[in-house]
């Protein structure tokens, strides 16, 4: 007899989770830094100031902040694809370094040689940046491995998108999590589209949060652009994980406002659908919204902390023009280690 | 930031239509706001504001044709700002370093002692002669390889295209533009993210008859799917015992592409040509380009077909005559010359083109081959060229060890070691991964100046 495979679907808690005045202040703040970097980011693209693909957050801005306030800083990794400025943003990364990155200069936080693509950071425990659809799915269940060998009890949070999540090598780090029971979880953020195929177009089931029910891993679809829903479900798979329990997934509903990349005409979803999301769903506007009704924070206040946040990108951008490229001699460094 | 500038919405992208503006002189804007619509070969853009303002002045009227990126089309004016604080746009600086120049001697090697029996040897047919007074066509590379795609599939209903963006999207380069509107979403076919499964169930659709084209966004995606190429495409006609085949053509951009870093920029020449069973075509022009992959198509053989997106814009001339077949596996010799032979194909045709250019002009005899297939590799046109420049000098994008330089460089030591007057110099792009910074991706290439070292050295002119 054959036994049908069911995972448990968790269900979102039907109330909306609270986060205090002081978490939302902080969301707030980590949000408008990743929107006003990439703002600037795509300005300084088309000023010829960075090259090659430039692939923007913006829209996504909650996963990550969620799932970052979740996480234990500096102990949980943290791996992603190419759409990774946010990440390392709200992980606490010099916006100076990932900007020179950006510009290919010797202050980069690759020195210049890694680009927007590929960025990580060993003390922040980022680990990419990874530009192979797919791949950082097995490498952050090898991070989770890692984890439980040594047994230092972090927990391994692996993001990739809608697109990524039909690549074969996802579904064989299912197996193997599930397995061994490694403590990583699945983010995956499906913002509708991959490039310019929608998930309709690219999958036969689109429910991507049962994508482990094979393997009997836990998923959760949850509302990505309320960083109070991601918060909450963080919390949630990284204490499994982190308890011994094994992988969890968690499919976060989110929306991509730009092009998949800066040379992306975007005309395969409507005006409408993108005016939609950001009118109604902002993940931004959200939470000023509730600071505002609150009373926590004011106009003026908010105010200020756009000054600021607009101070911060713009030391950024400034140093990530006038910084050297680097050294001619960094062309051969780096390839391999002298034992 | 008053000036908005006009935006580079590509790599490659120098100039464009400003189509349309969305704005006016008065209107308030905010970030995200949307205030013209560029248009350029490839794609209509939107332009947004970064900042908020209000829209002082258009500069560039609506319906101008080439706006140079960079050029101020608009001022928008935050709250109390004047348009004086107005900052110039800075471009990367340039490098300052001279490049520098591999010109690595070949390693002495012992003949080949033959106990094994030895293998057949390929015959290639020339370029057919053209009727007299055929119409020239100019077009790109692009369009001549989406004529090749869309004749074949006209011709023939076991030929189909599957790829990541293929049909719907016209092509994350465009190559297929169209496609989809002739021939529907049966025979123009979109995959999900997924190259080693869709690359295996056209390796099987090609098994039971069909002609498959796959088409790999870039060959540096093609690495998930390198198994089935080789494992099952390449091997599977010699493991039947010449019963099962694998007609098929993957396809997609190769090479260096620009400032997308380590892993979306290597050559698979080599890689690729070291395969038995398979047949590796890389062209240079839009002629080669529509002829070769007419004749990959038709192929009974696996055919990895190698083109290159910085060339896919670049035009040439297409004769006109139906069914324009070019034979597989034979180089063309694109001048003619008697004091050395430079050996190049794809991307690496371009440098060695312009060197020669420089060469020639010098009062150097260039003879310039470009290879076109790299396997079946036409050895005989290299060697005949050898033995009467008797120098050679060989171009390539691709790293140096195990490169398609060094495959001609043994050939030639095997087969007109007499004739050679100096030993062979191989040009290729550095023994490094791919950087990103301007600077460096720029000394990691090879360019038209190691090539003229690499002549004067040969030549002992240096
Ligand atoms: C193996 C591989 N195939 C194709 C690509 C080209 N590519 C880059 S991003 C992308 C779309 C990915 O979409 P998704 O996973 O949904 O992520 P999103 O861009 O929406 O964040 C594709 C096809 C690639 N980088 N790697
Ligand atoms: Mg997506």
């Amino acid at each position: 007899m054959a036994r049908k495979a069911v995972a448990t679907k968790v269900k979102t808690q039907p109330n909306v989770p609270e986060l205090t005045n002081e978490q939302e202040l902080e969301a707030y703040r980590e949000m408008l830094l990743i929107r006003r970097f990439e703002e600037k980011a795509g300005q300084m693209y088309g000023m010829g100031l960075i090259g090659g693909f430039c692939h923007l957050y913006i829209g996504q801005e909650a996963v990550v902040t969620g799932i970052t306030m979740a996480s234990e800083k500096g102990k949980d990794a943290q791996i992603t694809g190419y759409r990774d400025h946010g990440h390392m943003l709200v992980m606490g990364l010099d916006p100076k370094g990932v900007m020179a990155e950006l510009t290919g200069r010797s202050g980069g936080l690759s020195r210049g040689k890694g680009g927007s693509m590929h960025m990580f950071s060993n003390e922040h425990r980022f680990y990419g940046g990874n530009g192979i659809v797919g791949a950082q799915a097995s490498l952050g269940t090898g991070l989770a491995f890692a984890s439980k060998y040594k047994g230092d009890g972090s927990v391994s949070l692996a993001y990739f998108g809608d697109g990524a999540a039909n690549q074969g090598q996802v579904y064989e780090s299912f197996n193997m999590a599930k397995l061994w029971k490694l403590p990583v979880v699945f983010i995956i953020e499906n913002n509708k589209y991959a490039m310019g195929t929608s998930i309709e177009r690219s999958s036969a089931t689109t429910d991507f949060s049962q994508r482990g029910a094979s393997f009997d891993i836990p998923g959760e679809q949850v509302d990505g652009m309320d960083v109070r829903m991601v918060y909450d479900a963080a919390k949630r798979a990284i204490e499994h994980a982190r308890s011994g329990n094994g992988p969890y997934i968690l499919e976060m509903l989110t929306y991509r406002y730009r092009g998949h990349s800066m040379s992306d005409p975007a005309k395969y979803r409507s005006k409408d659908e993108v005016t939609k999301y950001r009118q109604e769903r902002d993940p931004i506007e959200q939470v000023k919204a509730r600071l505002l009704e609150t009373g926590f924070a004011t106009e003026e206040s908010l105010k200020t902390l756009e000054s600021e946040i607009r101070a911060i990108v713009t030391e950024a951008a400034d140093f990530a023009t006038n910084d050297p490229e680097p050294d001619a001699a960094e062309l051969w460094t780096d390839i391999t280690i002298e034992a | 930031m008053p000036q908005i500038l006009m935006p580079a919405l590509s790599p490659t992208m120098e100039e464009g239509k400003l189509s349309r503006w969305l704005v006016k002189v008065g209107d308030k804007v905010k970030s995200g706001d949307v205030l013209a619509e560029i248009e350029t070969d490839k794609a209509t853009m939107e332009v947004e504001s970064v900042d908020e303002g209000v829209v002082t002045e258009l500069l560039i009227a609506e319906g101008t044709e080439a706006v140079k990126v960079n050029t101020p089309i608009a001022l928008v004016l935050a709250e109390g700002e004047t348009a004086a604080a107005a900052p110039a746009a800075k471009t990367a600086p340039e490098p300052s370093e001279a490049p520098v120049v591999v010109a690595e001697r070949a390693a002495e090697a012992a003949p080949a002692a033959a106990s094994v029996p030895a293998a057949p040897k390929f015959e290639a047919q020339s370029d057919p002669d053209l009727p007299a007074g055929v119409e020239m066509v100019e077009m790109t590379v692009r369009q001549a390889l989406n004529e090749a795609m869309a004749e074949e599939l006209r011709r023939d209903k076991d030929v189909f295209v599957m790829g990541e963006e293929v049909a719907e999207y016209q092509g994350a380069y465009k190559v297929t533009q169209n496609l989809l509107q002739e021939f529907g979403p049966e025979r123009i076919i979109d995959t999900p993210i997924t190259e080693h499964g869709f690359a295996g169930l056209a390796v099987g659709a090609a098994f039971a008859g069909l002609k498959p084209i796959v088409e790999f966004m870039t060959w540096n995606f093609a690495m998930q799917a390198i198994d089935q190429i080789i494992n099952s495409a390449a091997k599977q006609l010699y493991m039947s015992g010449g019963q099962v085949h694998a007609p098929m053509v993957f396809r997609g951009p190769n090479g260096v592409a620009s400032r997308v870093g380590a892993q979306h920029s290597q050559d698979y020449s080599a890689w690729y040509s070291h395969v038995p069973g398979l047949t590796v075509i890389a062209p240079y022009s839009a002629a080669d380009a529509k002829g070769l992959l007419k004749a990959a198509i038709r192929s009974p053989n696996p055919v990895v077909f190698l083109e290159n997106e910085i060339l896919y814009g670049s035009t040439g001339l297409v004769p006109q005559v139906e069914d324009f077949v070019l034979p597989i596996g034979k180089a063309r010799i694109a001048r003619k010359g008697a004091d050395v032979t430079i050996v190049s194909f794809s991307m690496g045709m371009r440098y060695a083109t312009q060197a020669t250019e420089k060469l020639v002009a010098a009062g150097i005899d260039v003879e310039l081959i470009d290879l076109r297939t790299l396997r079946p590799l036409d050895s005989d046109t290299v060697i005949e060229s050898v033995k009467k420049t008797g120098r050679l000098v060989t171009v390539e994008e691709g790293w140096p060890q195990g490169g398609i330089g060094s495959e001609l460089s043994a050939r030639v030591m095997e087969q007109a070691f007499d004739y050679l007057d100096a030993p062979v110099i191989r040009v290729t792009g550095k023994d490094v991964p791919m950087p990103y910074a301007a600077n460096l991706e720029k000394l990691a290439l090879p360019n038209v100046d190691e090539v003229i070292a690499a002549v004067n050295a040969v030549t002992y002119r240096s």
